[in-house]
């Protein structure tokens, strides 16, 4: 009771009574000072820093903007030339934009490949989404890639036909990303459940397979495809260039997402192992309903992660000559009237690129945080 | 490890049973689904073979490595070792070989630095100065690396004819041609003071490893900079200084159309360089970032409250618990490195890749080329896994 008391006391006296801090720790001058000026070294930092982005931003400013030209006449590019260092040249992707992204597609069905980007992009959100996580999601991703095939093709329900060697631009980085994916992944579970079996020759095969493909660079695997793929084919069989590449993808995909598998295999607590055995599960009962459902949730950002690299790395075709995105834009340039426009192009081929992989990466951050969720107290 | 809290008599062998031919027994199923994949595997693997001999007879194509001794013919635009395009075609992917060799080792070493500059940056407690450096990580991670190689390509080849160079720095020159440094002319009075230096590194080594057993015994700390500083700097100068103390530095300068003189990177070279050290900088930060969380907060405090000074918690607390987080990660980017490497064909680099693919184009020998290429990748990461599996468990936790 007394100390109630004492408590009231304190709280009405006046020198007790809340004081706000000083003025120079709260509010924005105390963020000012607690992370740009806490002492001379860190002011002499932000000063430099402040100075230099600054200096960097109105100079990126000046060229993009301010001295850039958006459109030329005809293939005159006299005046771009004449600014080269000084103002950028867009003109460049005002005049070849649709190459860029569709490569030498039909002009007139240009709306085909784009609307195919725009599937896949739909495709990618659905997926993405936790409460679509059933297995109906795989009919979806059959359905779509379907109509994906048909629109690409053409020759059915009307659509004019288009043979393969005319697709190019985002359309074929979308299509070795997606499909790569929806081939590697069923295969990376195989092996990392090969290379955690305890029979000894298929655990040697998956080690041989996945050791030997990590071993080498992505370009090798598509030199073998362009070059030695036919070579172990029959005679007179020939699969397309496009398809070689994207067996190798494949291969290459599945070795690195096996060891992602892999690691989550290993995570998980053996006593789950051992509780699916006393139940009297079957091994693929054991694995489909116990062992993967908890393994690949635990490795889900990883996974992305090892996504947006691979979706990076079908940029490597363009060694091999598919037409791809990063090919497209390279090629754009090839003409005597653009050429030395290389900066122009690959900013706007990088910031495709860029949209993508960045969605990729904040959307495994966010899941990631989410599933952490329960770990956190 | 629990073996002597184990039963004794739990430690026999269980009954050996009678493998019974039945779907039942688990070692039967075993030994079927053996065969059937090792055969299925086998049966692809034959029919691939027996389509390539089938199609190596009837274009023609002779296996073998036979090809290694004849004449290249393909010219090399730079080389660390003397070479012509009448060399044979083993000396020409010598000479590739050693190229590669050039950009992973000099990129390992520049990413980890830049890297490590980066990762704490990115922790500092100045927020434009870690805010700066996630933005890079976040960019430079989220774009191709070829798309950043064709970009400081494209980059080095619109700078100004030598002419025009730019000239940041006296002496340093920035055209299209490529970066041109000034060097010391080498003598043998700098190869003998580069020896020097070795022994004298590896003596400080040893002192070190003998000074700090010394310490475990009697618990006195033993100076180790003298001697550091006479076997690496004083004898090396010393070694320099009695031959002569050669001291030309070749200043590069422009003659007609190009420069003479100077050490010289080519813009292939370069970008390539460039491309590699920034694009992997942002994932060595990360891990350099993530290594230095892992070590709980309660560490360095503790380090503190032994009176141990920031330089000291940061080596002899800090430093290893972080290493141990780090260097598995680390191993795959060194690893990552030498193979995207292979990315110089796309700028005209002529490193391993790109001599093979120009061989087996000239020659015809698809299966010989691709076998040396996936050979020289395979044995380089095979030796870096090695060495840092090595060094990796040099620096493991060692518990009881």
């Amino acid at each position: 009771m007394s100390d109630l008391t004492l408590t009231t006391a304190a709280a009405t006296s006046p020198e007790a009574a809340p004081r706000t801090p000083p003025a120079s720790q709260i509010g924005l001058r105390g963020w000012l000072r607690a992370n740009l000026f806490s002492s001379w070294i860190n002011t002499a930092v932000t000063l430099v820093l402040a100075y230099l982005i600054i200096r960097w931003t109105i100079g990126f400013i000046e060229w993009g903007v301010i001295n850039a030209i958006w459109s030329v006449p005809e293939n005159q590019t006299q005046a771009c030339r004449d600014l080269r260092g000084v103002g950028a040249c867009w003109a460049v992707i005002t005049e070849k934009h649709r190459f860029i992204l569709f490569g030498t597609y039909p002009y007139e069905e240009h709306w085909r490949p784009a609307l195919v980007c725009l599937l896949f992009v739909g495709l990618y959100v659905v997926s993405a989404m936790r409460r679509f996580w059933r297995w109906e999601l795989a009919l979806v991703w059959v359905a779509t890639l379907a109509v994906i095939g048909v629109l690409m093709w053409g020759g059915v329900l009307g659509l004019s036909y288009v043979p393969q060697e005319r697709w190019g631009g985002l359309p074929i980085t979308l299509i070795l990303a997606t499909f790569g994916l929806a081939f590697a992944f069923p295969l990376a579970i195989l092996v990392a459940l090969g290379r955690r079996s305890k029979l000894p020759a298929i655990k040697a095969l998956c080690v041989l397979y996945v050791e030997l493909i990590r071993g080498v660079p992505l370009i090798s695997l598509l030199f073998m495809a362009s070059v030695m793929f036919p070579l172990f084919l029959p005679e007179g069989m020939n699969i397309d260039k496009l398809l070689r590449a994207q067996i190798a993808i494949i291969l290459f995909a599945g070795a690195y997402l096996a060891e992602v598998v892999r690691g989550g295999l290993q995570a998980l607590p053996k006593g789950q192992y051992e509780a699916a055995d006393a139940l009297g599960l079957g091994y693929w009962q054991k694995t489909g309903f116990i062992i993967l459902p908890q393994a690949l949730r635990l490795v889900i950002p990883p996974l992305v992660n090892t996504f947006i690299g691979f979706f990076k790395d079908t940029s490597l075709v363009l060694i091999i000559g598919i037409f791809d995105l990063l090919t497209a834009g390279k090629t754009a340039i090839i003409e005597p009237a653009w050429q030395g426009f290389g900066i122009e192009v690959y900013l706007t081929v990088g910031a495709i690129y860029f949209v993508f992989c960045f969605a990729m990466s904040k959307y495994s951050q966010d899941l990631e945080a989410e599933l952490n969720r329960h770990r956190r107290r | 490890m629990s073996q002597s809290t184990t039963d004794p008599r739990l430690l026999r062998a269980p009954p050996k049973r009678k493998l019974r031919l039945s779907w039942a027994d688990e070692r039967v199923r075993g030994i079927v689904w053996q065969v059937v994949v090792v055969g299925i595997v086998g049966v692809i693997v034959w029919w691939l073979w027996s389509n390539t001999v089938h199609n190596l007879e009837v274009r023609r194509i002779a296996t073998g490595f036979g090809f290694l001794e004849r004449e290249a013919g393909l010219p090399i635009a730079e080389s660390l070792i003397e070479y012509s395009p009448t060399d044979t075609y083993l000396r020409a992917l010598t000479v590739g070989l050693l190229n590669t060799l050039k950009v992973a080792v000099v990129g390992i070493l520049l990413a980890t630095i830049l890297g490590t500059l980066i990762g704490i940056a990115r922790l500092s407690r100045n927020w434009l100065l870690s805010k700066l450096a996630a933005l890079y990580v976040e960019v430079i991670r989220d774009l191709p690396l070829l798309l950043q190689l064709l970009f400081w390509y494209a980059i080095l080849q619109g700078l100004p004819g030598p002419r025009q160079a730019l000239n940041p720095v006296e002496g340093v020159f920035l055209s299209n041609r490529g970066l041109k440094l000034p060097w010391i002319e080498w003598q043998d009075a700098h190869s003998f003071a580069l020896l020097a230096f070795i022994l004298g590194a590896v003596a400080t080594w040893l002192y070190r490893r003998q000074a700090l057993a010394k310490q475990m015994r009697d618990g006195q700390p033993r100076r180790i900079w003298p001697v550091a500083l006479g076997a690496m700097v004083a004898l090396p100068v010393a070694v320099w200084a009695a031959m002569g103390a050669p001291w030309t530095v070749d200043w590069p300068a422009l003659r007609g159309f190009n420069f003479r003189g100077g050490l010289t990177m080519s813009p292939e070279y370069f970008a390539l360089l460039l491309g590699l050290v920034l694009y992997t900088a942002g994932f060595i930060a990360e891990i350099v970032r993530a290594g230095i969380l892992a070590v709980p907060q309660g560490q360095w405090e503790a380090a503190q409250a032994l009176g141990l000074h920031p330089g000291q918690v940061l080596r002899q607390i800090v430093l290893p618990q972080a290493l141990r987080v780090i260097v598995p990660p680390m191993t795959s980017q060194y690893l990552n490195i030498t193979k995207n490497s292979s990315l110089a064909v796309a700028i005209g680099y002529q490193d391993i890749v790109s001599i093979a693919n120009t061989t087996l184009n000239q020659t015809g020998q698809a299966i010989e080329g691709i076998a040396i290429i996936m050979l020289v990748y395979l044995t380089i990461s095979l030796s870096i896994s090695l060495f840092m599996n090595w060094y990796n468990a040099k620096i493991a936790l060692v518990e009881r």
